[in-house]
């Protein structure tokens, strides 16, 4: 029994490691994907033929190709282009890019869910396009988007096990590391499941209770 | 001293090919009302929205209190302008829609607050004692603290005429305000708009109850086909029309 312990402990202190950094990667890449997202929704709702174009193109490459591909090009290539780049913020910017373009289309589908009347009435009582986006679309369009919000931010704190792959500290990386000197492989990919399903569970309650105070919203 | 408030000269509105205003004229006297009626399709709610510029126009003026409204004279040419400006014309026109338009995240009493913080710069509690002053005018004290989703059609209207009010405009513009109503609440609706008239305030309604526009408005506007057809005193245009047009559409009306 005591071995045991001891076991949980040498394999689950550089996994709890791990585990901040899943949790910084996250947020760090979440915020990314977020300023990102709603700024390319933005600029598509103003209409600009050739920007739309690029947009557009900038989602579906992003959202057609894996993100493990993404992050790869972005940490071997930019030295290339003379950036040496380290693997926490490659991994955050391809995260970030990949979500930008995932949340991009979210952002856009919560503000064409919006009647157009909406925005009318802010322009009849004086407001500038500016105040009508600020105090009257934004804050319906966050209520709209934080369920799929959420359900993203859920996805992409799993989907941070593939930047293992170009060495960033996370969980996964550590699992491996352990993996090939302990040869415990059973026990330490149990252990980095449990910590992913600690982190993972209380936010999709939370996401849970967003959708329920949606539909009573509706 | 001129009692001109609002003058609409030779307005043109086109979407596409298709020509929905043609060339329509009208004046409004300080503190008159002017009814617009007309068939679905006339272009009656368009004209409206070419007042304040909801629509732009695609030829004609507008001024409002002798000052050209949403263009500047740059030269001999007009220019639209920009947004901003555009914004501080807008808020001395006051403007209530068909569909209510009220912000669902906001209560009634924010809904009617925030024009007057954040276009006026007022602070909050200033806004909030305007806006239950305007909710009282409405008849809608009791439901200061409601979200819009609880309120029916006709609290909701009423809530947009109190936001409307608490710009305090020079204009008031009713686009087919009991419209979207259920036949049960068209008459809370009515009565409010009756009490604004009767105040002396300036406004011009586009509405298809002829009834109430013969009762409210000293002057009435026939528009068909994206042209005055027949104007004046709703005595005359309502009880004595002249052109067959107008005869045939308000047959159509009291026959419903």
């Amino acid at each position: 029994m005591g071995a045991f312990f001891q076991q949980l402990i040498d394999l689950g202190g550089p996994l709890l490691l791990g585990a901040g950094t899943t949790v910084a990667i996250t947020l760090a890449s979440l915020l990314v994907a977020i300023v990102l997202g709603l700024l390319l929704a933005l600029i598509r709702l103003l209409g600009i033929t050739p920007l739309n174009w690029i947009i557009a193109a900038y989602v579906e490459v992003f959202r057609n190709t894996p993100v493990l591909a993404q992050v790869f090009i972005i940490y071997f290539s930019l030295p290339y282009l003379g950036l040496s780049i380290d693997p926490f913020p490659a991994a955050v910017i391809g995260l970030g890019l990949n979500g930008g373009a995932v949340l991009c289309e979210i952002f856009r589908a919560g503000l064409n869910a919006i009647h157009h009347g909406q925005r009318e009435a802010a322009l009849a009582v004086g407001m500038t396009p500016w105040m009508s986006l600020r105090y009257i679309m934004l804050p319906q369009t966050w209520r709209i988007t934080l369920p799929p919000l959420g359900n993203y931010a859920i996805a992409l704190l799993k989907d941070t096990a593939v930047v293992s792959a170009i060495a960033a500290p996370e969980i996964m990386f550590w699992a491996r590391n352990l993996v090939t000197s302990t040869f415990q492989t059973t026990f330490v990919y149990i252990l980095a499941a449990l910590l992913y399903f600690c982190l993972s569970f209380p936010l999709a309650r939370l996401v849970e209770r967003f959708e329920r105070r949606q539909r009573a919203w509706q | 001293m001129n009692n001109v408030l609002l003058r609409v000269e030779d307005l043109h509105k086109r979407f596409g090919d298709l020509e929905v205003l043609t060339g329509v004229n009208m004046t409004l006297d300080r503190g008159h009302k002017t009814a617009i009626i007309g068939p679905s399709g006339c272009g009656k709610s368009t004209m409206l929205r070419c007042i304040n510029f909801m629509e732009t126009p695609s030829a004609g003026h507008v001024f409002l209190d002798g000052e050209l409204f949403g263009e500047k004279k740059s030269g001999d040419k007009y220019v639209r302008m920009s947004e901003k400006e555009l914004a501080t014309q807008r808020a001395h026109v006051g403007m209530v829609f068909q569909g209510f338009y009220l912000w669902p995240h906001l209560s009634a009493r924010d809904n009617v607050a925030i024009g007057p913080m954040k276009v006026r710069g007022m602070d909050k509690r200033e806004a909030n004692e305007l806006a239950d002053a305007m909710l009282e005018k409405v008849h809608m004290s009791h439901k200061v603290d409601e979200y819009p989703e609880r309120l029916s059609g006709g609290q909701q209207q009423r809530v947009a005429i109190a936001r409307a009010l608490a710009q305090q405009p020079k204009l008031m513009l009713f686009d087919e305000p009991t419209s979207a109503l259920d036949p049960e609440l068209i008459g809370e609706v009515l009565n409010v708009i009756h009490e604004l008239a009767n105040e002396g305030r300036s406004m011009v309604l586009v509405t298809h109850e002829i009834r109430f526009a013969r009762e409210v408005a000293d002057r009435v506007i026939f528009l068909h086909d994206g042209i005055v057809v027949e104007e004046g005193p709703p005595d005359r245009v309502i009880d004595n029309p002249e052109h067959e047009r107008l005869r045939g559409f308000l047959r159509q009306i009291v026959e419903h």
